[in-house]
């Protein structure tokens, strides 16, 4: 086996590896929120539960209605995103104009209400997920055995963050979102429908959580707590990245599932805790995050 | 075995005191049991609304009374946290007036409420809970440890494993009391046999994702990976282990596997996979027809804890008729100089230290094609003798020989 | 002389609770109660919302549990101690928490608080999962024995009046003033001159020896430290009850505290205990969106109305 100092180089490619797949998740969770937050300016405390609602559409649609695991990726986000939609138009926008804490625990309301409720429907030792027929098995790489659902969830997170980035940095759509953030107002002159952005937005933002927990839905087991433990996770690194700008988010999802990969091949009894550990030297020297603007 | 007579007819002969000694009788004119577990977390299906139901049960094939006084049963949610836990229980004795408590689940909440119920001189009825300390550097005369212990797991299923000739072993262990217990006594059996222990790692409680630790498990070259841990996180390490090819080049081995677990498993990974329990409901006609009682009224099958929450509950009713008081004392006297013998209870017998020792069982799971319905899932392997599968009692324990 | 009247009632009545309730669901009410009361005087007063305040309640249960199980100290001291080494550690946290704003600020108290909860996951000392169990409680000054309930009453109800006097003093004083002009308009207060940051800093400070105060008390009362008390949700359920109660009232966290902790022992007895998570979010919602100044904001925007 190779070795550099004493360490073991295939099975830290092995551990880096599974970190980038964990950090596949912290990116799609942190882009959502950077998004809603870039438009509406508050946390969504309730992406957690969000994700974890997509966990469980994935397995319901797919033990009552027969909806398989493809058809599941397209629609449950899409029902995630409807679901959001009504909150955003129903419970925030009638707050928006109150401080932002009050939206964060209204949120923070409905993520206790989510879980509560599906703790009471399915209990909270979890659901299984069968991993779809196409992606059984696994490839053999000189330094691990990947399994092939691991490895779609690298690709599949990539080309959504991908796309996601370039809407809205490159394309005229994304140029009208940055715009409506900067200045409503003035926007609202154009003839654009800045709430209508808005609460599309904020759809848009809670279904890359949907997406997510639909992608998690075979590899986690589908439990009401699986959104509110992954959710402080995600806070810490939203500190780290800063909310500067969608590239940011997505970076740093993916820098910190590393880091958190290489900690549990180093130091395990870390492992839980690096993250924060992270955050806080950051705060130190750079209080606004990589990415962030200084306020 | 001479030894242990003289200390059972000693204890028989202090609970006759005892009896004699006090106006007998039951204390406030009810015989109130009440049932802590974990109702809606993720140990409800182990013992939960179950062994609520199972205690009930006992109660109602008693007679509902026992020396002319109804008996009740309560119960209550610990939400596996100690703190909820042994309030409710320190409320259940100062206003509830409360006799014994039955269920306890996880380790945690079990060692608070012990405590609670000793210095109160109460008894504590222990269904569901692995750690061993219960009888060893946590016993107390109010102890009564049912169902099965860590010690037991290890002997019923590692020993054989390890005579097999699997020596090398790698732990993914739990990160916390129970996890550490289990491993730790799983390593001492490992090493008494020959085997040797190759690494261990240990994981916090609740992981979601242990492709890390199925990776380093991996690399030990280990001949068998032992999961010691319980519930969700040994469901999730085995699908991991699976998924990354561990389970074809080496044994994994769940060390505390529950029936509701091994059903929820895909027979395709778990299929032959052995596991050490104290009760399956499908030994013989006498725990299918108890079994079959219970599933109409709850819906599923008994878990072990569930099974054992009956047996306990019977022999504890029928310890308070003999004594004729349900004074804690002279109960406990009379549940060890008394043998339980029923559906669940095989060549029983409760020790001074208050460890019930009983056949377990060692099984594996079937596959997929030799299952005659969704309940159909071990094969019973073994019956492990009590006096093999449970260790020895530690003098210090050893509560009639001190008094 | 009405508010005095007024305190001197609830005083009286104080006194008199534990013949008629059970005096260790009285003692929980006091302790949760203070716990608020703390936490309120940054939310209420100074506008920062921590959202991992119960890592400072759990430490001062932690660090009394420990040292009341291993050294035998005095109850007394033991408090003062786990109080300490929560104003300790707020100190830390605090002087990094500053430094960001609003939802921010929420967020890196939640990670921090986080990081804390996995070393105590995994420190020996606090016993893990087990908690610290058996806790003696003691003999007050070294003469009085408080393992009777209603001895036990009474100096928790001293330990709460301190409390609520020491917040009641700190809101009233020039330096309370300071902290509600930072409330209304901060960039006024830093245009005055007023280093803002060392304000909210010693605020915070003040605020989680507070809470680790009733967290060594709790300990003391429940016999018992666990991780329960350093989990996010205790952090949340404290917001809760000053949202309910009112938060930037001097009363309200009080109420909202008696108001959580009767329905957490309503409903745990019953076949309701899964709907706890489920009722205390809709609590939340209704309060944030039509009852935001909470009961006693609301109590008194009605006296204000009618007299």
């Amino acid at each position: 086996m190779a070795t550099l100092f004493g360490i073991n180089l295939f099975a830290l490619s092995g551990q880096l590896l599974v970190g980038l797949i964990n950090g596949s998740f912290y990116a799609l969770l942190s882009l959502g929120l950077a998004i809603i937050f870039g438009l509406l300016k508050i946390i969504n405390f309730a992406q957690g539960a969000m994700y974890m609602l997509g966990a469980f559409l994935a397995w319901m649609a797919l033990q009552y209605f027969g909806v398989n695991y493809w058809l599941a990726l397209v629609l449950v986000p899409l029902a995630v995103g409807g679901i959001a939609i009504l909150i955003e138009r129903f419970l925030v926008r009638p707050i928006a104009k109150e401080d932002h804490l009050y939206s964060l625990l209204l949120t923070f309301g409905l993520a206790l209400i989510l879980q509560g409720l599906f703790t009471q429907l399915y209990g909270s030792s979890g659901l299984a997920y069968q991993i779809p027929a196409e992606l059984k098995g696994g490839t053999k790489l000189p330094f691990m055995y990947l399994p092939n659902y691991r490895a779609w969830i690298i690709i599949a997170s990539l080309v959504v963050c991908a796309t996601t980035w370039w809407v809205i940095e490159k394309t005229k759509l994304g140029a009208y979102l940055r715009a409506g953030t900067e200045n409503p107002q003035l926007m609202q002159g154009f003839g654009i429908n800045v709430p209508l952005i808005t609460t599309l937005t904020f759809g848009f933002g809670v279904a890359l959580a949907g997406f997510a927990g639909v992608l998690a839905a075979p590899v986690y087991s589908v439990s009401p707590e699986m959104g509110s433990n992954i959710l402080i996770v995600v806070f810490a690194i939203v500190v780290i990245g800063g909310m500067g700008s969608i590239g940011g988010a997505i970076l740093t999802g993916l820098m910190m599932g590393v880091v958190e990969g290489l900690t549990k091949f180093f130091y395990p009894e870390a492992s839980s805790t690096v993250i924060f550990l992270v955050m806080v030297i950051v705060l130190l020297i750079k209080p606004a995050g990589l990415f962030g603007k200084e306020a | 075995m001479q030894a242990m007579k003289k200390t059972m007819m000693a204890a028989a002969m202090s609970a006759a005191f005892a009896v004699t000694a006090q106006a007998g009788g039951v204390s406030d004119d009810v015989v109130k049991i009440g049932v802590l577990a974990d109702m809606g977390g993720v140990y409800a299906d182990i013992c939960g609304k179950g062994c609520v139901t199972a205690v009930e049960m006992a109660v109602e094939d008693f007679g509902g009374e026992v020396l002319g006084k109804p008996i009740e049963v309560i119960s209550a949610d610990d939400q596996n946290k100690p703190d909820v836990g042994s309030a409710k229980v320190r409320q259940w004795i100062e206003s509830e007036q409360v006799d014994a408590v039955n269920g306890l689940v996880a380790s945690s909440v079990t060692g608070a409420v012990t405590k609670v119920l000793t210095d109160a001189k109460k008894v504590a009825l222990i269904s569901t809970s692995a750690s061993h300390a219960f009888t060893t550097k946590a016993c107390s005369p109010y102890n009564v440890h049912w169902t099965y212990n860590v010690a037991a797991l290890a002997n019923g299923t590692v020993k054989p494993m390890v005579d097999s000739g699997k020596k090398k072993w790698f732990f993914i262990t739990a990160d916390y009391a129970f996890g550490h217990a289990l491993e730790g006594i799983a390593t001492k059996v490992i090493n008494d046999q020959g085997g040797e222990v190759v690494g261990a790692v240990r994981a916090p409680l609740g992981t979601t994702d242990f492709s890390s630790y199925v990776l380093q498990a991996q690399a030990s070259g280990a001949d068998v990976i032992g999961l010691a841990n319980a519930g969700t996180d040994f469901v999730n390490a085995l699908k991991t282990s699976a998924e990354f090819g561990l389970t074809e080049t080496a044994d994994v081995a769940g060390l505390l596997v529950f029936t509701h677990n091994a059903k929820a498993l895909d027979p395709a990974i778990a299929a032959g996979m052995k596991a050490t329990t104290g009760f399956y409901w499908d030994m013989d006609d006498q725990t299918r027809e108890w079994s079959a009682r219970f599933k109409q009224r709850h819906g599923s099958i008994p878990a072990m804890g569930q099974a054992g929450a009956y047996s306990m509950t019977m022999h504890y009713l029928n310890a308070i008729k003999a004594a004729g008081t349900d004074e804690a004392d002279a109960v406990m006297a009379m549940m060890k100089a008394t043998k339980p013998d029923d559906f669940f209870a095989r060549n029983a017998y409760l020790r001074n230290d208050g460890r019930m020792v009983h056949d377990m069982l060692l099984v594996s799971i079937k596959d997929a094609a030799s299952r005659q319905s969704d309940d159909d899932i071990y094969n019973i392997e073994a019956v492990i003798p009590g006096d093999v599968a449970f260790n020895p009692m530690m003098e210090s324990c050893n509560f009639a020989a001190k008094s | 002389m009405k508010v005095n009247k007024l305190y001197l009632s609830l005083f009286g009545l104080s006194l008199l609770a534990p013949l008629v309730l059970y005096p260790v669901f009285l003692m929980k009410v006091l302790c949760f109660a203070l716990f608020a009361c703390a936490f309120n005087l940054l939310l209420g007063f100074v506008g920062l919302l921590s959202f991992g305040h119960a890592i400072f309640l759990g430490t001062g249960g932690y660090i009394t549990g420990s040292l009341m199980l291993n050294t035998g100290i005095t109850p007394e001291l033991g408090i003062l101690a786990g109080t300490v080494a929560a104003g300790l550690l707020g100190a830390v946290y605090g002087k990094l928490a500053v430094k960001r704003e609003g939802i921010y600020f929420a967020m890196v108290t939640l990670a921090l608080a986080q990081l804390a909860f996995f070393f105590y996951l995994q420190a020996p000392f606090t016993g893990g999962e087990d908690g610290l169990q058996g806790v003696p409680r003691g003999m007050l000054f070294g003469l009085v024995d408080l393992s009777d309930n209603m001895v036990m009453y009474y100096f928790v109800l001293a330990i709460f009046i301190f409390g609520f006097w020491l917040i009641h003093r700190t809101i009233h004083s020039p330096f309370g003033q300071i902290l509600k002009a930072i409330r209304e308009n901060e960039p006024r207060a830093v245009s005055l001159g007023y280093n803002v940051n060392d304000y909210k800093w010693v605020a915070f400070i003040i605020s989680s020896a507070l809470a680790g105060l009733a967290g060594s008390t709790k300990t003391l009362v429940f016999q018992l430290a666990s991780l329960t008390d350093v989990h996010w949700h205790m952090s949340g359920e404290v917001v809760l009850m000053t949202l309910l109660g009112g938060m930037g009232t001097i009363f309200g966290p009080v109420v909202g505290a008696a108001v959580v902790v009767t329905i957490q022992n309503y409903l745990s007895g019953g076949e309701l205990g899964n709907y706890i998570s489920i009722i205390m979010g809709a609590i939340f919602i209704v309060c944030v969106l039509a009852f935001r100044s909470g009961i006693v904001g609301e109590f008194q925007k009605m006296v204000k109305k009618n007299f």
